[in-house]
């Protein structure tokens, strides 16, 4: 009797302490939602997405110019690595028995793996010290490299979900492969091909460590991709660590936005898995 | 006609071609990408890689003025506060995959699964802004509290000064839970149900069932906690925000330290010497090597796990997309 009683005492604090686990990792994300949402309210106003960073010293200023950077850099991330992360998914999904389809999913995963700052020293090597010039181009190609495998992966997945007799409906109407993935398959996984590209965003918005030596920062307003650009998780980064009051202010609002970013993505992201999957059946 | 339908076969089978010739072109590419890094910093890190040697690894100055580069004390750093954040997020991961997966009641799983995910989805520079400001002085009021009788363990020695090894391993262990705790809950779920229902017929308890389950499932549970601790390994921004930056080998966890990837992040842009330039790539062509190690295995242990599976109902995209990511 006593033995059960034991048992159940043991079982009981096992599932305490399941509860408490969650708990645990809640905390710190309402801590976290809290302090940014108090702190980057406060200096969030329309002069942070309309003007310029103050010079040192001086209150106010915004970051428009970093706001425009970050859109640009993640723009050219996206314009390289959606073509590269669709194509190869439809090479994986198409010929999954072949060797170079495992090897290529096993280098999307080793990809998704590496640190973010090792990418950011390699697109130095290859696309900043050869050119002798820090780039938005080099930003953009950071992130995009960062981008593909996350890409690559959820198109696979979701490109197997598509019932396969609508790919042998057509093939069985005459058209080439060719014509069936690309106009009954894709069109058909297009859902599921966004949330994929809008998770990859979500990832890659908030980097700041591929940035840090490719793109660089840039305190004035440019368009110029082959000039360093400022961003926000750069500019933050800068600002963090500053003495000024007011810069560390920008700081926390420069934070909020980037999580408001952050979750529309994957917030997004989200409904579009939710609504694919009632449309599945799941 | 034979004729025709001979010539329409060939069409056809000549666009299959041009299909799989264009698109593995993509694939490749991206093999070529990961293959390229590899080499890229091996060539870039060429001075340092023949100057210092198996050195390298095994001394401890760093003295950019003197062109004298040791890496232990970062290696040091990146290890240990990794493993700390192991410890520490470890067992809460698994605590989480259960409850989310075994105990859960359903209408609280998918709001606790979302809340969970919004944890792995800030980013990294908003940890570590948030780290500044509230953990850091959190961890100061610690280690003012310390008392002295604790203060003469070694792990526990030093000035209260907020930055440090444990600030670093808290954020890390914050930031890798959702990771580790949402793979090893796909990995429970493949668990088939006749495991526990197994364990109930004989009579188990809550616990000892999920003990069953838990033991079936060893593989997996270890790879996604490895998962998290590959995450830990290459954090780079808020751990170099809170850790102090201090190129010091120290089991205490109130010592400012440094990691691979924070010195990369601080210190590359000012690199004057080819030498010094050379130093970091080399660093960041370890931190590559030990992290593809890393996630290598716990993939292998998760496939394992997740590959077999026996449950009835396929996965949903959610779970096949948390995999994917």
């Amino acid at each position: 009797v006593n033995s059960t009683r034991l048992r159940k005492i043991k079982s009981n604090l096992f599932v305490s302490f399941c509860v408490l686990s969650v708990l645990l990792a809640l905390t710190p994300l309402a801590f976290i939602f809290f302090f940014v949402v108090q702190q980057g309210i406060q200096a969030l106003n329309l002069d942070f997405f309309t003007n310029m960073p103050a010079p040192v010293g001086e209150s106010g200023g915004g970051m428009a110019n970093a706001i425009v950077g970050t859109l640009i850099i993640t723009g050219l991330g996206s314009l390289f690595a959606i073509p590269i992360g669709v194509l190869s998914a439809v090479y994986v999904s198409e010929y999954k028995a072949s060797r170079l389809a495992t090897a290529t999913r096993f280098a999307a995963d080793t990809l998704n793996g590496v640190p973010s700052i090792v990418i950011g020293v390699f697109v130095y090597a290859v696309a900043v010290l050869p050119v002798k010039q820090f780039s938005a181009l080099a930003g953009g190609l950071a992130l995009g490299i960062m981008m593909i495998p996350i890409i690559t992966r959820t198109t696979e997945e979701l490109l197997l979900l598509v019932p396969s007799t609508m790919k042998e409906g057509a093939l069985a109407l005459g058209a080439t492969r060719a014509r069936a993935v690309f106009s009954v398959v894709l069109p058909a996984a297009l859902p599921g091909i966004i949330t994929g590209i809008l998770l990859a965003l979500a990832r890659i918005a908030g980097e700041t460590a591929p940035l840090l030596f490719t793109a660089l920062n840039n305190r004035f307003f440019s368009t110029v991709v082959t000039q360093p650009m400022g961003t926000l998780t750069v500019q933050v980064f800068t600002y963090a660590t500053s003495a000024y009051k007011d810069q560390q202010r920008q700081a926390w609002a420069g934070a909020l936005v980037l999580v408001s970013i952050v979750l529309t993505c994957s917030l997004l992201a989200r409904l579009a898995t939710r609504r694919l999957e009632r449309m599945r059946g799941f | 006609m034979p004729q025709t339908s001979f010539r329409t076969r060939r069409r056809l089978l000549s666009a299959d071609a041009a299909l799989k010739w264009s698109t593995s072109a993509f694939a490749a590419l991206i093999l070529l990408i990961v293959v390229s890094i590899g080499a890229e910093l091996t060539r870039e890190s060429m001075l340092s890689i023949r100057k210092f040697g198996l050195d390298f690894w095994v001394t401890r100055t760093w003295d950019p003025v003197q062109d004298q580069f040791g890496a232990l004390p970062f290696i040091w750093g990146t290890l240990y506060s990794s493993v700390l954040a192991l410890l520490m997020a470890g067992p809460v991961a698994i605590g989480i995959a259960v409850f989310l997966s075994e105990l859960s009641p359903q209408r609280l799983r998918q709001p606790l699964v979302f809340l969970t995910e919004l944890l792995a989805a800030i980013p990294s520079i908003v940890y570590g802004l948030w780290g500044i400001y509230t953990l850091v002085p959190f961890v100061r009021q610690l280690e003012l509290l310390t008392p002295d009788w604790l203060k003469s363990i070694p792990l526990f020695a030093g000035p209260p000064v907020g930055n440090g090894m444990l600030a670093a391993s808290l954020i890390l262990a914050i930031m890798v839970i959702p990771f580790s705790a949402s793979v090893a809950r796909e990995v429970l779920k493949s668990v088939p149900i006749s495991q526990r229902e197994g364990a109930y017929a004989l009579g188990a308890t809550r616990f000892e069932a999920i003990k069953a389950v838990l033991f079936y499932a060893r593989t997996g549970i270890i790879g996604a906690v490895m998962l998290g601790f590959g995450r830990a390994l290459g954090e780079t921004m808020a751990v170099t925000m809170v850790i102090g930056n201090n190129p010091l080998i120290s089991t205490s966890l109130f010592a400012p330290q440094h990691t691979m990837a924070a010195v990369i992040a601080n210190e590359f842009s000012e690199a004057a010497s080819e030498l010094y330039l050379d130093a970091l790539v080399e660093i960041g062509l370890v931190l590559f090597i030990i992290t593809m190690i890393v996630n290598s295995m716990s993939r292998i242990l998760i496939w394992g796990m997740t590959r077999t599976r026996k449950s009835p109902k396929p996965a949903t995209p959610s779970a096949r997309i948390a995999e994917a990511v």
